[in-house]
């Protein structure tokens, strides 16, 4: 399976581009939410998007996920431009994502939460699904078997039964990351996995997702407000501020650049 | 003390996902079928055919199709009643055009044909949720009806507008007409309830399953995480249609033997279905049998007791029962939404720690 190549992969690379954004500009009536913005993800790296409150970055995500398709600019997912497509084409061509609340299904258990994340591999005709014969029961217990991986790697073993309307918020954060694991994405984004979390569910979330970019290799863009978890996780970081770009680069480079701190710490106008 | 899953283990993902997990509950499951396949047959008389075993299994059907759609996949409908309906004219239709299939091809067929007329009415819940989509399916309940009565060729013309099972065989024995034995019709009913349970059981543990309590919980992360809405929703409409086609062929043809649309497939059916699945238990196998028997018992044993026992009149005790029914369903939605199903599994789960509650 390929989970298990990538478990043994462990070593860390930085590939060529997997998405590329260009000059996407997003409209909502009058109001411009991203203007003319382009950056791109490489594979294996951990991008973050930063920026003050309104800065247009959860809508970035958005674009990319495919909620919300740009006025103009190219969206280039592995060399070709996406057309417009619905969320659940985004999420076939390997794009999983988690929500800023948590958007997971909460009269289901933690398993069946997880195995949902694994429905497009799961291609057992309707038949041999109503009769539980022959290859659904085998995906079932495949499928079963790659999620009880992921379900000991992010430690939420004793919790796999319990439906996910009884779990405290730290845990739910954690499904959903499962959740979105479980789907092998290639490319993952995580909309503010650490909001609302103390310093100590912060600190787990933040090993998690670092143990995932590492040995799975998987490619992850996050939106984070915590300056310090983005500054100590991220690769390269984008910080937009009202619908622009104004930085782009490593967090060494961010943090020196003029235009980043006026943005987060205002300008004395004179 | 016995009932444990303690020392019970489970060595395979296989094993852990059977349907009961719990071997006092696989053993339970083995006897009542036993019971029902292997006794119940050979005692059975017209009375608990007629008035409580043939009903309950019919509605049992119903109510797991009902639940597939609104327990499973989060679409209320209103259009119960309409369907079965669907289902007993295509079966009608089928038994009085080609007389020499056997019935039980006709009665799937008419499953099947109201799998179509569902997806049809299931349309707009692509575009509209919650109460607008009850409504949409409320119009769908008044259209049928009406269309059943007022084109004749679907009751082939008779003069009173009734339509009446002719007389079908399985295996020499008559399953329809005047001249059905009460365990024929009982066994008909009893093996394709069990079989659709069975096959619904299959459909809500698997994918599919899990895509259509995806869409019920939160459709929008649903489709994120690559559920086509359209083929989810069709998909709990079709099949919930087909269970409700195949319970309405039997309601006419075994059980009632004659019926007239608006009186035997009204809103008073949906209705009915929807309190079961209510009562039972929404999103639940065995709520689905739990809430049929409990409507189907209820005026029964309220007819036995009230009329029977102290005498009072019959109307009295038909606007009794109303009454009771009515408040049970506001008791059930306040104190418990997913009714007797999840009051059996507490139970269970209270008596698993017995006498030790630690």
């Amino acid at each position: 399976m390929m989970m298990q190549d990538n478990l043994t992969a462990g070593t860390r690379q930085i590939g060529p581009v997997v998405m590329e954004l260009r000059n996407i500009t997003l409209r909502f009536g009058g109001v411009v939410a991203i203007k003319d913005i382009s950056f791109d993800i490489r594979q294996g790296e951990i991008r973050a998007i930063i920026g003050p409150n309104g800065a247009g970055k959860s809508s970035m995500l958005n674009v990319i996920s495919g909620f919300y398709r740009p006025q103009e600019g190219e969206v280039i997912f592995r060399g070709v431009p996406r057309g417009p497509m619905k969320p659940f084409q985004v999420a076939r061509l390997g794009i999983a994502r988690t929500f800023q609340n948590i958007a997971l299904f909460e009269g289901m258990t933690v398993l069946d939460n997880i195995m949902t994340g694994r429905l497009n591999r799961m291609k057992a005709g309707f038949l041999s699904q109503a009769l539980w014969w022959g290859r659904a029961e085998r995906e079932e217990t495949e499928n079963r078997a790659a999620v009880e991986r992921i379900i000991d790697f992010l430690e939420i073993q004793n919790i796999r039964k319990t439906p996910v309307g009884r779990l405290p918020y730290g845990l739910k954060k954690r499904v959903e990351l499962a959740r979105a694991l479980a789907a092998e994405p290639q490319l993952l984004l995580l909309d503010e996995p650490m909001a609302g979390m103390n310093v100590e569910e912060k600190e787990d979330m933040s090993r998690f997702i670092l143990d995932v970019n590492d040995e799975f290799g998987t490619t992850i863009c996050l939106i984070e407000h915590d300056m310090g978890v983005v500054m100590d996780l991220s690769d390269r970081v984008v910080v937009m501020d009202y619908g622009r770009k104004i930085g782009d680069g490593t967090p060494a480079e961010v943090r020196g650049n003029q235009a980043v701190i006026d943005a987060y710490l205002g300008v004395a106008h004179d | 003390m016995i009932y444990r899953e303690a020392g019970d283990f489970k060595t395979s993902y296989r094993a852990d996902g059977q349907t009961f997990p719990i071997r006092l509950d696989r053993w339970g499951y083995y006897a009542v079928l036993a019971v029902a396949f292997g006794i119940i047959p050979f005692v059975i008389n017209d009375y608990w055919a007629n008035a409580v075993l043939v009903p309950f299994l019919i509605y049992a059907i119903a109510a797991l199709g009902l639940n597939i759609l609104t327990g499973y996949a989060g679409q209320v409908s209103l259009g119960t009643g309409g369907f079965m309906a669907v289902g007993a004219y295509a079966v009608y239709k089928l038994m009085t055009s080609f007389p020499d299939v056997s019935i039980l091809i006709h009665i799937l067929l008419a499953g099947g044909i109201t799998a179509g007329v569902g997806v049809l009415f299931g349309l707009p819940s692509l575009r509209i949720k919650g109460f607008y989509l009850a409504v949409a399916t409320l119009a769908a309940q008044f259209f049928l009806v009406w269309l059943f009565n007022k084109v004749p060729w679907f009751y082939n013309y008779s003069a009173s507008g009734q339509i009446t099972a002719p007389t079908r065989e399985v295996l020499g024995f008559a399953v329809t007409g005047p001249a059905t034995s009460a365990p024929a019709k009982y066994l008909v009913c009893l093996v394709l309830a069990f079989l659709l349970a069975w096959v619904a059981r299959n459909l809500t543990r698997g994918s599919i399953g899990r895509k259509w309590m995806a869409i019920r919980d939160m459709d929008i992360a649903a489709e994120i995480i690559g559920v086509d809405p359209l083929r989810a929703k069709l998909s709990a409409f079709a099949v919930s249609s087909f269970f409700i086609g195949i319970a309405g062929a039997l309601l006419f043809a075994v059980y009632l033997g004659a019926a007239e649309v608006g009186e035997a497939f009204g809103i008073n059916k949906s209705f009915l279905v929807l309190f079961m699945i209510i009562i039972g238990g929404l999103g639940s196998i065995f709520g689905s049998f739990a809430g049929a028997a409990f409507m189907v018992l209820l005026p029964v044993l309220l007819k036995n007791v009230l009329v029977g026992n102290l005498g009072w009149p019959t109307d009295l005790a038909a606007h009794i029962e109303l009454m009771i029914v009515g408040a049970l369903i506001v008791t059930f939605l306040i104190v418990e939404p997913h009714g007797l199903a999840r009051l059996w599994r507490l139970t269970k789960e209270k008596l698993r720690l017995w006498p030790f509650p630690h």
